[in-house]
Formats: structure tokens, C-alpha cells, sequence
């Protein structure tokens, strides 16, 4: 999986120094090991507006989520990269004033009519910048989901358990302290414990929103290498601030300004070709 | 304009001083304060100890109260139950409060804000005030008489607000991100609070428990009115429930009565002495159940 990352970085960045920019269409595969062709859109939202009170944060944003892909959203910060993110499991619904408008789907479905809050976000789990594992133990930590969602037998939850902790590459450093209090990790492990607990109701999408951006370098290499490997199960969106990172992990790239949309498609094509002088700059490092 | 450099000149020179001195000022009152606090507690302790343990005779823990006795076990007993029945009321009620104006209310509401006022006003409002309103709602009004249940609704009321105020203060300072942790998996908001944001406010939350508890235990205006000052343990053997409806004395209000009659000083002492022990065994107890639930949430 490494070795594929790594060509995969090797490949993006020689066509990044190789080629300059010129505003062409793409075709959807751009050519590298691990960006697909098109594929089915697991998520999807359609001229979304949403405000916060008065204040517009995103405008007429349309993106297709293809399934068992990465999704990478980028842009300078307040754009609005964590409002389209919390508007996919409706966790904006938590913030007082907020009002959308559009759609967002998820296999299809009317996302906020045709599923109940609860099965939704058990669907589209999230991890959040800041690891927040629960002040319980580390088993609890990922059995709470399960429990929630009604799995009561310990059998059973064992096994969730291991399952989740297997997925986020996790349990052989954790699999002799399960009874341990989660706070007591280490960032990165707690992280890794939050993508095990997001795992563990078997979501089918994952929401990251900047989930390295705490974290040391190494913590950071082994979440970038276990997302190159989630996206064989789910579909992962992620918010990231560090340009490198969309490039090593995700297939595409949606760019955002001001709550705008600007440009979206494969990442290897957004960042060698952009179409729109702004994401040209961006990507170039100049602003933002 | 040479005097206005002078000035300047000097002004510099002397700041630093002038800082200086006040710095050592500052610092000289706070080892003051500290040793005021310390001093009064250190002999208020040994003023009590040294007066009160020489008394601590047999006959003062005989069950049953005689003016030649004067056992301080109906006291003790009063004390327990009264102060237990208090809690038993006002902390599932004061949570319960906190609970929904941090969690449920709309954040910034004005009935929020209304409500917290209101307990900040509540809290300044002096014990014998609620002595009087526990008299006449619960003594006459609703017929109670001078009682324990009297007594323990009155100390309810008068430590409600330290607890919803404290639990308020406990639950906001639980990071949101286990809220949005909780939510995030699809748990409702009942089971978000219960099993994510309750566990990590417990300690604080005890904490102000812990202050209510020395406020009933400490209390003697309120009970006066309230729970009068019979001698004896209620009678729940015989009575059941209705024990309840028993006038009882505590610990405080024996001190105050043993001390108001003056045959009993020595008495009165012992009985203070057994007073500070039991407020700091409950408060010790308390800290170490807080210290373990810290250490469950926090290593
Ligand atoms: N709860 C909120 N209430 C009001 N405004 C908000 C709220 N959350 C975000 N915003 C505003 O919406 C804009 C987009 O925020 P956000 O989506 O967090 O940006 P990003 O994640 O791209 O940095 C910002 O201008 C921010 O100030
Ligand atoms: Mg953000």
C-alpha cells in the first residue's frame, strides 16, 4: 500500500513539475495507479446555499462523492470546507440559525427527508480535527456506537471491536488495554481510535474534517496510509489545509473559495492543470 | 522645557522602583492572607480539639437522650438524615435544572439567563430567610408541623441553587467535541449527555454537592423554624413514613441549643468536636470518590 502511495506522490508530483498549466478539459483518469475512472456518486449535493443567520457560507455548491474514492476538499480557511462536510451528516442541524437550501443525497435519497438523523450519521460517520475520544475506556469508546444502535451482545461487541480497531490499524498497540481509559493515549492514537470508532456502526461514508491537522508527522503518515486503505470499504471526504496531503491520499480534489465551489475533478489533473486561474494560485501557494 | 525632560529623566529612573516596591507590597499581602487563613483554621481546629475531645465521654453516645446525658446520637442521626433527605431532593432536581438550561435550552436564551440570575439571587439570600418561607409553606401551610420533612425541604430549597449553579458551571466546561462526538454517531441527545458530557462534569458536580452538604450540615436559623429541636431520632420503626413528620434535632442546632442553655459547655464542645469530624470524614470521602472519577475520565 505504501509503495502504491508513494508512486503514486513520485507520479503526481513529476506531472506537477513537468507539465504547466493549461486549461484544457480532462478526461476523468488522469492516468496514475490508484485514480479511478468514473464511478457511481455515493454522496451528492445540488445547488446547495446555506446561511448562518445572515451570513451566506456557501453558495450554489454542487459535488459528486464517487463511491470508494477520496475526496479531498481544499481552499484558504473560512471557506467553507467543515460547513459542506457538517451539512452532508447534518451536523449543522446542531447550530442555532442555520438554514440550507438544496439537496443532499446519499445513494440517491434525499439525504435530509427520505433518512432519519440517527441512520444518516450512522451512514456518513465523521472525525473531527481535534481527537475526541469519550472519557471511557477504549472499548466502550468503540462499542458506543454499536450500543447506540442497539447491539447489546458482548460476543458480539467483542467482535465489532476487534473488527474496528483491525480497520484502523490500531489494535495491535491497543488490543492488551482495551480497558484502559481512552484520554490516557497518545494524538495519533487517539485519532486512530476515533476512525475505529467512527467504523465500528459500519458507516458507508467518512467524513474527515482536517483529522492530521493536530497530529505529529508520523501519526499523520499512518492515517494517510489506513485512508489510502478505508477507501477499498467506504467513501471518505476530507477537509484538508495541506496541499501535499490532498495529493498523496485523495483521487479527486474539490477547491472552494469563499463558499463557492471554484473547481473540482482528479486531483493529478486539479493540481498539474488547473482550469480556473484561482485554483491555479492556490495550488501554486500564492495566497491563502 | 528642561523641566519637562527632568521629569521624564527621573520618572524613568524611579518606575522600575516604584514597580518593585509595589510587587513586594502585593506579594507581602498575599502571604498575609495566606496566613490569616491558615492561622484561624489551624486554631479554630485546636481550639475546638483541645476544649471538646477531653469531654468525649461514653455517656455523650448513649442512644437515648437525657437532660443528664445530653447524647449527641439523636443529633448525629438528625444530622444524617436531614442532610441526606436534603440531597435526596435538591440534587437530582438541581442536576436535573443544569441539565436542561446547558443541554436542552436554547443557548443565550433569555430564560436562561433569567433562571441564572435568579439562582445567583437566591444564593445571597440569607438562611433565615428560607426558615421563615419553610415555616410557613411547610409547617403551617401544608401542615407538616416542625419535622424532619420540614426541615429537609427547607435545607433543599436553600441549597438548590448552589447546585444547579455549580452542575451549570460543570457542564459547560465540558468540551463540545463530545457532543459532536456523541451526535456524530447518531446517539439522540439524552443518551449524548448521559454517557458523554455527565461522566467528564461529575467531579464538578460533586463539588458543589459537597458545598451543600456543609451548608446543611452547618445550618441552624433555617432548621429552627423548620425542624424545631426535639432530641430524638424520628421514629421510623414504629411510625414508618410518618417518622418524617418527627421534629429532630441536628448536630448544629444541639451545639446552638447546649450552648443557649449554658449548663452543658463542656458538652457543647465534644459535640463540636464531633460536628468537624463528621463534615470533614464527608468531605473527604467526597474528594477521594472525585479524585476516582477523575482518574476514570481523565488517565
Ligand atoms: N456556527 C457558525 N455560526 C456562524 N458562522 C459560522 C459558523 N460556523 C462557521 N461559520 C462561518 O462560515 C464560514 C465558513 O466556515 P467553515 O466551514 O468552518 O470554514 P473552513 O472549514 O473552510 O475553514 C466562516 O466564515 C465561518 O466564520
Ligand atoms: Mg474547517
Amino acid at each position: 500500500m505504501m509503495t502504491l502511495l508513494r508512486e503514486r506522490v513520485a507520479c503526481s508530483l513529476a506531472e506537477r513539475l513537468d507539465q504547466a498549466p493549461h486549461p484544457v478539459a480532462r478526461s476523468a483518469d488522469a492516468g496514475c495507479p490508484g485514480s479511478r475512472g468514473a464511478a457511481r456518486a455515493k454522496m451528492a449535493v445540488d445547488g446547495l446555499d446555506l446561511w448562518y443567520g445572515d451570513y451566506h457560507a456557501l453558495r450554489d455548491v454542487s459535488l459528486e462523492f464517487p463511491e470508494h474514492q477520496v475526496t479531498a476538499l481544499i481552499g484558504p480557511s473560512g471557506c467553507g470546507k467543515s460547513t459542506l462536510l457538517k451539512s452532508l451528516n447534518r451536523m449543522n442541524d446542531l447550530v442555532e440559525g442555520c438554514r440550507l437550501e438544496g439537496t443532499v443525497s446519499l445513494d440517491g435519497h434525499d439525504a435530509y427527508r427520505s433518512v432519519s438523523v440517527a441512520d444518516l450519521r450512522r451512514r456518513v460517520g465523521m472525525v473531527f480535527q481535534q481527537p475526541n475520544p469519550f472519557p471511557m475506556s477504549i472499548y466502550d469508546n468503540v462499542a458506543f456506537g454499536p450500543r447506540t444502535h442497539g447491539v447489546r451482545r458482548r460476543d458480539e461487541l467483542d467482535e465489532v471491536v476487534e473488527r474496528s480497531l483491525r480497520a484502523a490499524a490500531i489494535w495491535d498497540e491497543l488490543k492488551d488495554r482495551l480497558k484502559k481509559n481512552a484520554l490516557g493515549l497518545s494524538g495519533g492514537q487517539q485519532q486512530r481510535l476515533c476512525i475505529a470508532r467512527a467504523l465500528a456502526v459500519r458507516p458507508e461514508v467518512l467524513l474527515m474534517d482536517e483529522s492530521t491537522s493536530a497530529l505529529d508527522p508520523l501519526s499523520t503518515a499512518k492515517i494517510e496510509e489506513l485512508v489510502g486503505e478505508l477507501r477499498r470499504d467506504y467513501t471518505v471526504i476530507m477537509v484538508t489545509h495541506n496541499m501535499l496531503q490532498a495529493l498523496r491520499v485523495s483521487d479527486r480534489t474539490a477547491f472552494f473559495l469563499g463558499g463557492e465551489v471554484v473547481e473540482a475533478g482528479p486531483t493529478d489533473g486539479l493540481f498539474t492543470s488547473p482550469v480556473d486561474p484561482r485554483t491555479a494560485d492556490y495550488v501554486a501557494g500564492r495566497f491563502g | 522645557m528642561g523641566s519637562r525632560s527632568r521629569s521624564a529623566a527621573s520618572h524613568s529612573s524611579v518606575a522600575p522602583l516604584r514597580r518593585r516596591a509595589s510587587s513586594l507590597l502585593l506579594r507581602g499581602l498575599a502571604y498575609a492572607g495566606a496566613a490569616v487563613t491558615v492561622l484561624t483554621l489551624g486554631s479554630l481546629v485546636v481550639f475546638v480539639l483541645v476544649n471538646g475531645v477531653p469531654h468525649l465521654t461514653p455517656s455523650l453516645f448513649s442512644g437515648e437522650y437525657t437532660a443528664q446525658n445530653v447524647s449527641l446520637v439523636p443529633a448525629l442521626a438528625g444530622s444524617l438524615l436531614m442532610a441526606g433527605a436534603a440531597l435526596l431532593l435538591a440534587v437530582p432536581v438541581g442536576v436535573g435544572a443544569a441539565v436542561y438550561l446547558v443541554e436542552y435550552a436554547r443557548r443565550g436564551s433569555r430564560f436562561v439567563a433569567f433562571v441564572r440570575v435568579t439562582a445567583e439571587t437566591l444564593q445571597g439570600i440569607p438562611s433565615i430567610i428560607y426558615g421563615l418561607f419553610g415555616m410557613l409553606l411547610f409547617v403551617s401551610a401544608l401542615g407538616w408541623g416542625l419535622s424532619l420533612a420540614s426541615g429537609a425541604c427547607t435545607l433543599a430549597l436553600m441549597v438548590l441553587p448552589v447546585i444547579m449553579r455549580t452542575a451549570e458551571e460543570a457542564l459547560l466546561a465540558v468540551p463540545d467535541a463530545y457532543r459532536q462526538g456523541g451526535f456524530g454517531l447518531g446517539a439522540g441527545r439524552l443518551r449524548t449527555v448521559a454517557r458523554c458530557v455527565l461522566p467528564s462534569a461529575a467531579p464538578g458536580i460533586l463539588a458543589g454537592v459537597v458545598l451543600a452538604l456543609g451548608r446543611c450540615l452547618g445550618e441552624v436559623a433555617a432548621l429552627l423554624f423548620t425542624a424545631g429541636t426535639v432530641a430524638q431520632i424520628p421514629d421510623f420503626g414504629g411510625s414508618g413514613a410518618l417518622g418524617l413528620l418527627d421534629s429532630c434535632r441536628t448536630l448544629a442546632v444541639h451545639l446552638y441549643v447546649l450552648v443557649g442553655e449554658g449548663l452543658h459547655l463542656d458538652e457543647a464542645y465534644a459535640t463540636a468536636v464531633v460536628l468537624l469530624a463528621l463534615v470533614a470524614g464527608l468531605n473527604a470521602l467526597a474528594s477521594a470518590a472525585a479524585k476516582k472519577m477523575r482518574k476514570g475520565s481523565a488517565l
